[in-house]
């Protein structure tokens, strides 16, 4: 790994890495507390059902069919309660649960209700209530509150963004950093399928060539498994859980680094899974399994650091609850929002369950959003950064006033 | 042709370098006119030179870090047997871009040595230069000429950039038989192909020295360059055209004033007359050779080789004859005036209805890519893109330059798939699809690929799959 900092200065002068901070939130510093808070963005709106499955839920395998993670099957869910149980190739997940390091909010969305990825990606990282694509970031502006309460050495807070361009959830007035890593995030293998099915409709010579390829034949079969040890798949996927992997290192050992940042963001691609969704086996088994690994990656290199953290796993929308004719989902509305970190009071499922039936789900096709997520990102806020309440209201989620802030999560 | 956004859209991507904001609907009027009225821009061809240096004050440079590098490695100096203090070969070092295809970024970054400085130097001015053309058109020509007339940067170093800079650019819209002469007598192309230590067996120097003729230059002026292969020369005509130019040389590399430049050295110079292609050219010395270059330039062949090679670049793998036909007769008719063939291109309406087959080539499509999305070019990657991508800047791997074939390019599809993917990561962020489709494809963009793009997960993959569209791949 590239990045192992031995000063503050190297931190900054690092050709690959930039860096940040020089200090703790002023309140949590009185109250002997160093609180990191890494936010995680899955673009793409990930499928929480799929994720966090309510196995519990009566109506559960019958509107998910075969693809329902099922106790019952040959790759049965990890349990996490009675109610819910975590998709099996999420392993770290399910023992930080059980660890009490992490939190599952389920059945929870942005104020966003329409099904644009842009504008609900917009929404997720502005924490606006409308979308706007020229926006500042909500964990920019909370940072920036803070920095102009803090009066540490003549520094401004800063934070860190992972990736080759800063996500907007951190762009702002607080001065951010960027680090890339070395490996390439390859092109997901959902880019590749829309490519591809784009070519078979309007070029047969393209579509000939990425096909051979990729030897992607089998995929376009009509229920949408990939063959077993399809040796291009998992190029691939072991690409992205590198890819994940070193992201996460990065940004656990920026946050682990006593002259290091203290918050910081990283933005994944790639989870808008329209059309053979790969539950069980396929392209959503491997992208929860890489970002499985983030996690523990994560863990691992926090170390010590780990009992101060906690890291939010958002995305902007959810996926619908019935299967789509291509062995996909189509959009939905509410989703997970996974919570992990030794910081966290965790071991715990925040959910007011609306239900599965047609009559109470949203629109009668998506599962219906009974939690808001700025309400969990403002109990994080307020309680492990020590962000000011009315700030919250009004510079971080502005239009936020009815939302109340979770609290009890750290 | 009234108002037009599609021929405008097809204008931009087949003739020029790809549209950026705007670009469609401010030539939708007149596309045609748009294309001539690039031609008539004063100085369109030119790069700011400003700080650049010419090709014999490049090689004195080269040679003097080759020097001190050599020194910096105690290695025992070359033993000169001959005046030319110039190395055979001037490998680039290890970290050259053309050596390197590794994508990822750099771990800490070193400063460039001499060669790879210069090499980028020249780049970002031809890279600069594409993103920031109106519609890239006279870019294209000169991308065109530089690869029909192809040095190739491994063997010259960045000698290359300024060979393009010296020779091709300011004849682009002038007379092919002046591109000619200012190609075949520039340093590069001496050195290159072996000419530079070509001598007569009977000359002043051949008499003493063990080397003889190169016949390397002659056979790929007549071959490559001019009348083409098989054209009606013969061996013999070959051999006697490469005495004729023997002595077409490079002034010692040490000479601090004029070391590098092109010199007619006279003591290398095979005396007496030459016959070539049934015709006897008198030993005039320098003159000779040019001489048999003009005639090669007014041959059919020549323009009918030309008209192939242009059409096959610009419209069609497999060039329409009626349009070579075309080009020919105007190359042949204008004495080879470049800009009223260019012109006889434009107004050729073949040109315009050939179906939209033709594959970019790495290069165009990258540089097509920045200027869609408006994006600041960065050297470095663009460079190194280029060597993932197979089309190395100035680079090729034989004389023959780069191929115009689609089916060269269309393997290194999935390369592009994951360049595109990691550009669109770190360039997406602000640009709005929708509004990208319409700068970069307009009218051109199928039903379908307007779907796939506004229905994308992300803006990262929105864009992704724009530059991968086929209807952006394809001119």
């Amino acid at each position: 790994m590239s990045c192992i900092f031995t000063s503050r200065r190297q931190f900054l002068a690092g050709s690959a890495a930039f860096f940040a901070w020089a200090g703790t939130p002023k309140l949590a510093r009185a109250e002997g507390r160093d609180p990191r808070f890494l936010t995680i963005v899955l673009r793409g709106a990930l499928d929480g059902l799929a994720t966090v499955a309510p196995v519990g839920d009566p109506d559960w395998i019958s509107v998910r069919g075969d693809f329902a993670l099922n106790p019952d099957s040959k790759m049965p869910p990890l349990k996490l309660t009675d109610f819910y149980a975590v998709h099996p190739s999420m392993p770290n997940l399910h023992r930080m649960f059980h660890a009490g390091h992490a939190t599952i909010v389920h059945a929870v969305s942005s104020s966003y209700r329409d099904r644009s990825h842009f504008d609900g990606q917009d929404v997720l990282e502005s924490g606006l209530v409308k979308p706007s694509s020229t926006s500042t970031g909500w964990l920019n502006r909370a940072l920036d509150a803070l920095a102009s309460d803090d009066q540490v050495k003549g520094d401004s807070a800063q934070a860190f963004a992972v990736g080759p361009v800063m996500p907007m959830v951190v762009r702002g007035p607080a001065p951010v950093l960027v680090w890339a890593p070395q490996q390439v995030v390859p092109a997901s293998e959902d880019t590749l399928m829309r490519l591809l099915r784009l070519y078979k409709q309007t070029d047969a010579e393209l579509a000939r060539v990425l096909e051979e390829r990729l030897a992607l034949a089998p995929i376009l079969q009509s229920d949408g498994a990939r063959p077993a040890g399809d040796p291009n798949e998992s190029a691939r996927a072991s690409k992205l859980r590198a890819y994940y992997a070193e992201a996460a290192t990065g940004a656990a050992q920026a946050l682990a680094h006593a002259d290091g940042p203290r918050v910081g963001a990283l933005a994944l691609e790639g989870w808008d899974t329209h059309a053979s969704e790969g539950i069980i086996t396929g392209q959503l088994n491997n992208m929860l399994g890489a970002l499985d690994g983030a996690l523990a990656a994560a863990e691992t290199t926090l170390g010590p650091v780990w009992r101060e953290t906690v890291i939010t796993v958002v995305t902007e929308f959810g996926r619908m609850v019935k299967i789509n004719g291509s062995s996909g989902t189509d959009h939905g509305t509410a989703t997970v929002a996974l919570l992990a970190g030794g910081g966290l009071k965790g071991g715990r499922i925040i959910s007011d369950w609306p239900g599965l039936k047609e009559k109470d789900q949203y629109e009668g096709r998506d599962l219906k959003p009974t939690t808001d997520l700025r309400a969990v990102l403002k109990g994080l806020l307020s309680e492990h950064l020590r962000v000011d309440e009315d700030v919250l209201d009004e510079e971080v989620f502005p239009g936020s006033d009815d939302i109340k802030a979770m609290t009890g999560l750290v | 042709m009234a108002n037009d956004p599609k021929s405008a859209a097809l204008a931009l991507h087949r003739f020029g370098l790809g549209p950026r904001e705007g670009s469609i609907r401010r030539i939708a009027g007149d596309p045609r006119g748009a294309l001539l009225a690039e031609l008539q821009k004063p100085n369109v061809a030119r790069v700011p030179s400003a700080g650049m240096m010419n090709g014999g004050a490049t090689l004195r440079a080269l040679r003097a870090y080759s020097v001190a590098a050599a020194e910096q490695r105690n290695a025992v100096a070359p033993k000169m047997t001959n005046s030319m203090a110039l190395p055979r070969t001037m490998m680039m070092p290890s970290d050259s871009p053309m050596l390197r295809g590794d994508m990822a970024a750099p771990k800490r970054p070193k400063a460039p040595s001499l060669p790879r400085a210069l090499y980028l130097k020249e780049a970002k001015l031809r890279i600069d230069k594409g993103v920031s053309a109106d519609i890239g058109f006279v870019e294209r020509l000169v991308w065109f000429w530089s690869n029909h007339f192809a040095v190739a940067g491994d063997k010259v170093g960045a000698l290359a950039g300024t060979y393009e800079r010296e020779a091709i650019r300011p004849h682009v819209l002038g007379k092919f038989s002046d591109m000619l002469f200012a190609v075949e007598s520039h340093p590069a192309m001496l050195f290159y192909l072996d000419n530079a230590f070509s001598t007569g067996p009977n000359s002043p120097l051949g008499v003493f020295e063990d080397g003889g003729i190169n016949e390397n230059l002659a056979r790929e002026i007549m071959e490559l360059h001019t009348v083409g292969v098989r054209s009606g020369y013969t061996q013999e005509d070959v051999t006697n055209f490469a005495k004729v130019i023997s002595g077409w040389s490079i002034n010692p590399v040490g000479d601090t004033k004029h070391g590098g430049e092109f010199a007619f050295v006279e003591d290398r110079h095979e005396p007496g007359d030459q016959v070539i292609w049934g015709k006897t050219y008198k030993d005039t010395g320098l003159a000779q050779g040019k001489a048999v270059l003009n005639d090669l330039a007014r041959k059919p062949q020549t323009a009918t080789h030309l008209a192939t090679k242009f059409v096959r670049h610009f419209v069609a793998d497999d060039p329409p004859p009626s349009l070579v036909d075309k080009l020919a007769k105007t190359f042949m008719e204008t004495d080879g005036n470049l800009r009223e063939f260019t012109k006889a291109l434009v107004m050729a309406p073949e040109s315009w209805d050939a179906p939209r087959s033709k594959l970019k080539p790495p290069g165009e499509w990258i540089i097509s890519s920045l200027r869609a999305t408006g994006t600041r070019p960065e050297v470095d990657g663009i460079v190194r893109a280029q060597v993932v991508l197979g089309q190395p800047l100035w680079v090729p791997a034989a004389p023959t330059g780069f191929s115009d074939l689609s089916i060269t390019w269309v393997e290194g599809l999935t390369q592009r798939l994951d360049l595109a993917a990691e550009y669109a990561e770190r360039s997406a962020d602000r640009l709005s699809p929708i509004k990208l489709v319409d700068t970069a494809l307009g009218p051109l963009a199928s039903d379908r690929t307007r779907q796939t793009i506004g229905f994308a997960g992300s803006r990262q993959q929105a864009l992704t799959l724009l530059l991968l569209a086929p209807e952006f791949q394809r001119r």
